[in-house]
């Protein structure tokens, strides 16, 4: 009886959840690496520690911005507990010149881009709504309308082939990644965008992070097929891995980015994965999920068994595995601090950039507002 | 000066501006080969490659949201959306992401792109073929929104509207894209009136009729009919509806006293009720009554036969401007 079966038998309901579905894996939950004919890594033992850490420190930078939002000091968070791997497998396959187009809950991929975290934690905190620059940290600014994101990220990749940009050269052609989750597949913009990137060969990789819930509704409310299948309707490639294996969704991410910017267009990656925790700290699971379902996963978890593959390799010791920790606990410790000193912004900077050139209707406004506030007492 | 009609004059401006810009781009359903459903980018994209004028698939969410993208990488987009009554599939678009990009990344980005809308009815079409949309983007901050009204404005303004950092949603009149008039093709783009200025285009001093688009024409032929009954109207293009140039507006009325506001779209929370309330804002002791709205019904775009019923037309501003004299 697997772990599974013997939950689903103790709460004394039915087996929860699909078969475990076909997938690219090359490391199993329990640690154990495996081959696949078409992929595969060939990682120095730096590296694979240097994965480890990526993922400890991601999922401990996520606890605490969890955590702060509970204090209050964020507005909402929107967790990625439970895929780390699919994010820093994805984010260490993108090379550096590279586009990535995130959704909200992309923290890790911005991480592996070498971004500071506390970029994103304005939006969160409600300081600004982004406030960076898409193109020049190669991560555009989270988008929150489901799916919207990823017609820009086909533009962007039919600019690169106007530009030039596509060819052999791994060092300077260039490719896209448009991160999307597996409620946005219903969505017209993501259908059209497979349209627009297909039928222009653009270099593009749709990488759906399917965690199985849009907010509380479970994946068959969205498709009746499996997700990376879609792909074929569209004219290209389409591929499931395992969202938990970081080294697997590194292999699939990076051949499909390369792909892309030799000329082969694009390709959909389904991760398969689950999300851990809540939609957002505003959400509540237990209504819509059983507890089961989530140990279930739990046994597959994307940071214990690449951990339990270094143990089992001889590749790290207990002291390493501290140090992760304690630098991980760093990290984010710093990060509190970063966000708590954060100021509000000075209400009148809210009329700023609405437009480039400006507009005299807004300069009024700003004038009325800043006239209003001065009228009261003890002002300055 | 050359005699032109309106849609070769936009043809013009589109020529003239992927000359100066190999940066620009079109895009949208049927604007390569076929030149578009009105023939407004005829003989571009066998000029200028079917790289830069770009046949799309049918769907303007995906033409706006690719437009987006390739701005951020640099290029100048100018999109068709064929009918006004197709745009709206394309509103989420345009309203959550290419009127707030710049917001939300605080100025660190622009989306130079022009979003060209033929509008209006008055062409015996079928539903959804006649429609006059402005207000809704009006009413979005981080948009702005202009309308031509004649041959020589429209080689300038989407001339102007290109070189704009600022993204524009470009307003055409499409029942005017076959009236002639005399465009300057060869003056500097400098030279040009701004875009964002509304314009006195006949003085008067009995009362001030405002228009934008299409029923700029009717307010002109409503003055030549009002000046034979010996009443002198002024008229005022206001071209850009948001934001509104409303300083020659003020002016014009504290010296007439008497507004009408002339739209084809329907009254109810329409540009006439935002331009209504800003002169009695700002001119209310100069008014000898109150401003009045010629404008389409508050019913659903009717079907062609009885459009002219609809839609404002010499008579009904006429009508108006004598309500206005019985105050």
């Amino acid at each position: 009886m697997t772990k599974v079966e013997r939950a689903a038998s103790r709460r004394g309901g039915k087996r929860s959840g699909p078969p475990e579905p076909e997938f690219v894996q090359l490391l199993t939950p329990e640690g154990d690496r495996v081959s696949h004919p078409d992929y595969s890594v060939d990682f120095t033992d730096d590296e694979l520690r240097g994965l480890y850490r990526d993922l400890v420190t991601v999922r401990k930078l996520d606890a605490e911005a969890t955590a702060l939002q509970r204090q209050g000091e964020l507005g909402i968070w929107a967790s990625l507990l439970g895929q780390e791997a699919a994010q820093v497998g994805s984010g260490r396959a993108l090379r550096k010149q590279d586009m990535a187009f995130p959704t909200y809950r992309e923290h890790g991929v911005l991480y592996c881009r070498n971004i500071d975290p506390i970029m994103p934690l304005g939006l969160f905190r409600g300081v600004d709504q982004g406030g960076w620059d898409p193109v020049a940290h190669r991560f555009n600014m989270y988008t929150i309308v489901i799916g919207a994101q990823t017609l820009h990220a086909t533009g962007y990749a039919m600019g690169i082939v106007k530009d030039g940009k596509v060819g052999d050269d791994d060092e300077t052609s260039e490719a896209v990644i448009a991160y999307f989750g597996d409620g946005a597949t219903s969505q017209g913009d993501v259908n059209e965008s497979f349209i627009f990137s297909s039928v222009y060969n653009a270099p593009i990789v749709f990488f759906c992070q399917n965690n199985q819930y849009a907010i509380s509704e479970p994946l068959e409310r969205q498709t009746r097929i499996p997700l990376y299948q879609r792909a074929a309707g569209f004219g290209f490639p389409g591929i499931r891995v395992d969202g938990n294996d970081v080294l697997a969704t590194y292999a699939v991410t990076r051949a499909a980015l390369d792909n892309a910017r030799h000329g082969q267009g694009p390709t959909l990656i389904e991760a398969y994965t689950y999300r851990m925790g809540a939609h957002t700290t505003s959400d509540d699971p237990t209504r819509y999920r059983v507890a089961s379902e989530v140990e279930a996963w739990q046994a597959k978890d994307p940071v214990v068994r690449m951990r339990k593959m270094l143990e089992k390799q001889g590749l790290a010791d207990e002291a390493f595995f501290a140090a992760v920790d304690e630098q991980a606990k760093v990290e984010a410790v710093a990060l509190r601090e970063r966000v708590l000193s954060m100021p509000d912004p000075d209400p009148a900077t809210m009329f700023d950039h609405v437009y480039p050139n400006g507009s005299p209707l807004i300069d009024k406004q700003r004038a009325e507002f800043e006239t209003y506030h001065a009228s009261f007492e003890g002002s300055h | 000066m050359e005699t032109l009609t309106l849609g070769k004059s936009l043809n013009l401006g589109l020529r003239r501006a992927m000359e100066d810009d190999s940066k620009v781009l079109i895009m949208g359903e049927d604007v390569g080969k076929l030149g578009g459903v009105f023939r407004i980018t005829d003989g571009l994209q066998k000029d200028f490659g079917d790289d830069r004028v770009i046949d799309t698939p049918l769907a303007e969410a995906g033409i706006v949201g690719t437009a987006i993208g390739l701005a951020l990488r640099g290029y100048r987009p100018v999109v068709e959306i064929q009918f006004d009554g197709f745009v709206y599939p394309a509103y989420d678009q345009i309203v959550c992401q290419v009127a707030k990009f710049h917001y939300r990344s605080r100025g660190k980005v622009s989306l130079p792109m022009v979003i060209r809308i033929p509008f209006g009815g008055g062409i015996g079409a079928v539903e959804h073929h006649s429609e006059s949309p402005e207000a809704y983007f009006s009413h979005t901050a981080g948009l702005k929104v202009v309308a031509c009204s004649n041959p020589s404005d429209a080689y300038w303004m989407i001339q102007q509207a290109i070189a704009s950092d600022d993204p524009i949603i470009f307003f055409e009149p499409k029942r005017r894209y076959w009236e002639k008039g005399e465009v300057d093709t060869a003056a500097p783009l400098s030279a040009a009136y701004p875009l964002h200025s509304s314009r006195v285009l006949r003085p008067g001093t009995d009362a001030t009729l405002l228009a934008y688009g299409p029923m700029v024409r009717t307010c002109l032929d409503a003055a030549t009919a009002a000046a034979e009954d010996g009443r002198n109207l002024e008229v005022i293009d206001l071209r850009t509806l948001s934001p509104l140039d409303m300083v020659p507006v003020f002016e014009s009325v504290r010296k007439t006293g008497r507004a009408v506001v002339v739209h084809e779209a329907p009254g109810n929370i329409g540009l006439g009720a935002e331009v209504a309330a800003r002169i009695s804002e700002e001119c209310f002791y100069s008014l000898e009554a109150p401003v009045l709205r010629v404008t389409g019904y508050d019913i659903p775009y009717p079907a062609s036969r009885v459009e002219e019923e609809f839609l404002p037309d010499l008579d009904r501003v006429l009508e108006a401007v004598d309500r206005s004299f019985g105050f």
